[in-house]
């Protein structure tokens, strides 16, 4: 096994000592049932000063990989073989107490979820200088805060003094990233682990970040590990890749070159399916010339990108909708939402203005996709339209009616007519109800058909959304994200609506999956003409999905108009910021 | 596959070592699982659910058919055998009456557990109610429900009951001294329920229904109560243990049950003044209410422990 590694392991070559080495690294989970390998068999190089991504879906063993060099796998986690050497010395030797002088001083670590990684009982300050003291960078009260002060400076807050002594729950999630950030960096460490440093902030917060991130590794000459799923971004950020997948590494090498010329057939898949390389490759496609097809870029799609290739489902999805005025779904006129809001300090009150003016239309048979950020009142425009939340003011015409006076018969009327998928698969399907009567409770409600024709209909419902029948016995748990995913999309076609609004419906999946489920519902499209509003925080997957575009802003629309103009010339300044910060940017992808 | 060959720094696996493998396939058990039943299977590898299962099926049978585990009449005292030693027919011995301890303990078994279950039925009735509309309507409702719930907890049942059974002299009998300490123990039920139905019913699956036009009631029978029932069955296996004990104490402080009702807590109580003499009347009953207690909490243990798997993961 290590004959291969040592020719063409990743960054080899050069004459200086690698910083990092691992060889053969194997982690195994201690079960009821023994050991359960997460990672098996990973070899990687990293030089000094280089930024090396390892990229993955959930449960490739990338997370694991990077703890195991810390010494930090959670609990039942046990390096079964292979060795870690870190600056000439073998880390898996190391006891827990020598662990803990690399850890920090050494090896700066920032965490994936910045909202739980801070104590929220004690000031930012206390935080940061318990890690300057626990690494001995300083030492003495005045040291100690001067170099705090310093940390949060670089940090990028400004005015650092003042915020020492403010709590985590007065940041917002990116300022508590770069706090972060700062403490993984503060003693100037040799190598920094990334571990997913931004998959929970917004796009904008996200690029800001990761340019202030490189700009001080740069600086300190800090080589970083970056851990993340979104290809796009690790190939922008780091000159090597390494592709993990199921605990092993499938390929690795120059980013450029695995973009361009992925070899492995599941990096192919990756590369076909992830989002922001898709809507890039367009993008470049619809430049370059306009009678460039859109699938013959750099590589053709093979066999093993079947179903995944999302230029390809974007191609098929405008050979199907015709550039014909249609009769429109969905009117919003002037809709706006204010929640009241209990204030600081005493007996203050305020008004949360959610939407504000909200005007668009969504035509039949197509996609309009709603994008903006957390907060920007995106979900709450969703709500109102499905009823589930009530206008403050404004209307909404669903197929010209007016749908604020409904109630009782008209308002069943109406759901029967929309449907919503949500977000979260693990939380929009009933845990203790089987999937069978998941998917049929919407024609138990509507009393539609007897029991014998109901059952008839959710195993055709299955069969839409290419789930085996056999599941209908089941229940959720059994089930992936992504077949949960399908299931409550089976559930909203069930009363053959014509509208379905989708609320941050593939948000959560990994890449591979979201093609999956991306492709099914333009299938679904094309066969049941219905029509989507769909709900999402990602520009890259409206590319791909969406025949209209409209961009809010803190409950506002700032830009509505067709996918292709939006993203060929936005008119907006914060538009154009989303677009920028859509990864892969800085890729020249060779068309 | 290639259309160009790789750089020498360019690392392909062969696609031997990491085969692909379908996206998203489903990979389904043999059996249907989903809470209720995963619990049932966690349970059953369990040798404690056993033994506490064994021990209060033992226990019921005992309550509902006394007669087949002792021929001896309770009520068959004669002064003469005055805390007398065990014999081989009456093999607990004798207590100060000179009653048989062993069919004394067998016979009051019947009114320890009718106390349990008619508590925790009066509990989880009122716990259930309470909890249930306060949780999911919110607002004025949960307000009005919650504080009357908070002045039922603020008192403790034991204390509540003493004065409730002293006020009842007149009427003291098993169905009164569960009502006794079942109108003052329901509150914890009620938190408990509150709680989960807080938290179930901000779950995407109640919109998801909400969606679909199911009505706000049927969403809370079919849908909410369901999923938020766990945390309520430990409690009250729990408690059951607990409504027994508060019977032997108010008994045993004389304003429980009247001295002609054969109860654990009564035998106890009258046992306290010969405890150096004649130790076997005090202990025997004792031992019999502990086992019992101690069956009832080890069951909700084991259920606890079945039904939430995080307190299962950090054993």
């Amino acid at each position: 096994m290590s004959d291969r590694t040592s020719q063409n392991a990743p960054g080899t070559g050069g004459e200086q000592q690698p910083l990092l080495r691992i060889r053969d690294l194997e982690v195994g989970f201690q079960t009821t049932d023994g050991i359960v390998p997460a990672v098996r068999g990973v070899d990687l190089t990293l030089m000094p000063g280089q930024t090396l991504a390892i990229v993955g879906e959930s449960g490739s063993g990338k997370s694991t990989t990077a703890h195991a060099i810390i010494n930090l796998l959670p609990g039942p986690g046990r390096i079964t073989g292979g060795s870690i050497e870190f600056d000439g010395k073998e880390l898996t030797k190391y006891s827990e107490r020598e662990m803990e002088d690399i850890r920090g001083k050494l090896i700066g670590f920032v965490p994936q979820d910045p909202m739980s990684n801070l104590n929220p009982v004690w000031s930012i300050g206390f935080q940061v200088e318990e890690t300057i003291r626990a690494n001995g960078i300083a030492t003495g009260r005045k040291d100690v805060r001067a170099h705090a002060i310093q940390v949060l400076r670089e940090a990028g807050l400004q005015d650092a003094d003042k915020r020492l002594k403010q709590f985590p729950h007065q940041f917002s999630g990116g300022m508590r990233q770069r706090v972060l950030i700062g403490i993984g960096l503060s003693s100037r460490p040799k190598l920094l682990i990334a571990d997913e440093p931004t998959s929970a902030l917004d796009v904008t917060v996200q690029r800001r970040i990761l340019d202030h991130l490189e700009t001080l590794t740069r600086d300190i000459g800090t080589a970083v590990l970056f851990i993340t799923h979104d290809l796009g971004l690790a190939a922008e950020r780091a000159e090597q890749l390494v592709v993990m997948y199921k605990g092993k590494i499938v390929e690795a090498g120059p980013s450029k070159e695995i973009l361009q010329n992925p070899i492995h057939p599941y990096t192919q898949r990756l590369v076909a399916a992830a989002p922001s390389l898709a809507s890039r490759r367009i993008q470049s496609a619809t430049h370059e010339s306009a009678s460039h097809a859109l699938s013959d870029l750099d590589y053709a799609p093979t066999q093993v990108t079947e179903g995944l290739d999302l230029i390809a489902a974007a191609e098929e999805r405008l050979e199907h909708t015709s550039r014909t005025k249609r009769p429109d779904a969905i009117v919003v006129k002037d809709l706006t939402k204010v929640y009241k809001i209990r204030g600081q300090g005493k007996g203050a009150s305020g008004e949360l203005i959610a939407s504000d003016k909200v005007n668009f239309t969504v035509e039949k048979g197509t996609t309009t996709a709603l994008v903006g950020e957390s907060g920007s009142g995106k979900s709450t425009v969703a709500k109102m339209i499905l009823r589930l939340e009530d206008p403050t003011s404004g209307s909404i015409l669903i197929d010209g009616q007016d749908v604020a006076p409904l109630k009782g018969k008209g308002l069943l009327d109406l759901r029967r007519r929309m449907q919503p998928v949500f977000q979260d698969p693990y939380g929009s399907l009933d845990p203790l109800r089987n999937i069978g009567n998941t998917i049929g409770e919407p024609l138990h409600t509507h009393n539609v058909g007897d029991r014998a024709s109901r059952k008839a209909r959710v195993l055709e419902l299955l069969d839409q959304v290419a789930l085996p029948q056999t599941l209908i016995t089941r229940y959720p748990n059994e089930l992936s994200g992504g077949q949960r995913q399908r299931v409550a999309i089976a559930r909203a076609l069930a009363l053959k609506p014509d509208i379905v609004v989708l609320d941050e419906a593939v948000s959560a999946l990994d890449v591979l999956v979201q093609a999956q489920i991306l492709k099914l519902l333009a299938d679904l499209q094309a066969e049941l003409e219905l029509t989507y509003l769909f709900i999402t925080h990602d520009l890259a997957v409206v590319r791909v999905i969406a025949d209209n575009v409209c961009v809010m802003q803190k409950g506002r629309i700032v830009e509505a108009a067709s996918t292709d103009q939006v993203f060929d010339n936005p008119q907006e300044q914060y538009t154009k910021e989303l677009l920028n910060a859509i990864p892969g940017a800085g890729i020249a992808l060779g068309v | 596959m290639s259309n160009n060959t790789p750089s020498p720094n360019h690392f392909v696996a062969p696609l031997e070592e990491t085969p692909l493998v379908a996206i998203d396939a489903v990979k389904v058990g043999e059996r249907p699982s989903n809470l209720w039943i995963d619990a049932w299977r966690d349970m059953r590898r369990r040798p404690m659910f056993w033994i506490s299962a064994a021990i209060i099926v033992l226990i019921v049978i005992v309550a509902l058919f006394p007669t087949l585990f002792t021929q001896i009449d309770p009520r068959e005292c004669i002064l003469s055998r005055s805390n007398g030693a065990p014999t081989a027919t009456n093999i607990l011995g004798f207590n100060k009456q000179g009653c048989d301890v062993f069919s004394r303990i067998v016979h009051g078994t019947s009114t320890s557990l009718s106390v349990g279950i008619i508590v925790i039925i009066l509990t989880t009735v009122l716990g259930v109610l309470f909890g249930m509309f306060a949780g999911y309507y919110g607002g004025w409702l949960d307000s009005v429900l919650s504080r009357a719930g908070d002045i039922f907890f603020s008192i403790p049942y034991i204390l509540a009951a003493v004065v409730i059974m002293s006020v009842f002299s007149a009427y003291r009998n098993v169905f009164i001294i569960s009502l006794a300490i079942g109108i003052f123990a329901w509150p914890a039920t009620a938190r408990v329920l509150r709680a989960e139905i807080l938290r179930v019913k901000n779950a995407d699956f109640v919109m998801a229904a909400q969606a679909l036009g199911v009505s706000r009631f049927r969403i809370l029978l079919r849908h909410v109560l369901p999923n938020s029932i766990a945390p309520v069955i430990v409690v009250t296996t729990i408690s059951l243990g607990a409504a027994i004990v508060a019977e032997a104490t108010l008994s045993f402080l004389g304003v429980g049950l009247p001295n002609s009702t054969m109860s654990w807590g009564n035998d106890i109580s009258a046992a306290q003044t010969d405890l150096r003499t004649a130790p076997q009347t005090l202990i025997y009953p004792s031992i019999a209410l502990s086992i019992t207690v101690l069956s009832f909490i080890m069951l909700g243990e084991v259920v606890r422990d079945a039904l939430d798997p995080k307190a299962r993961a950090q054993r």
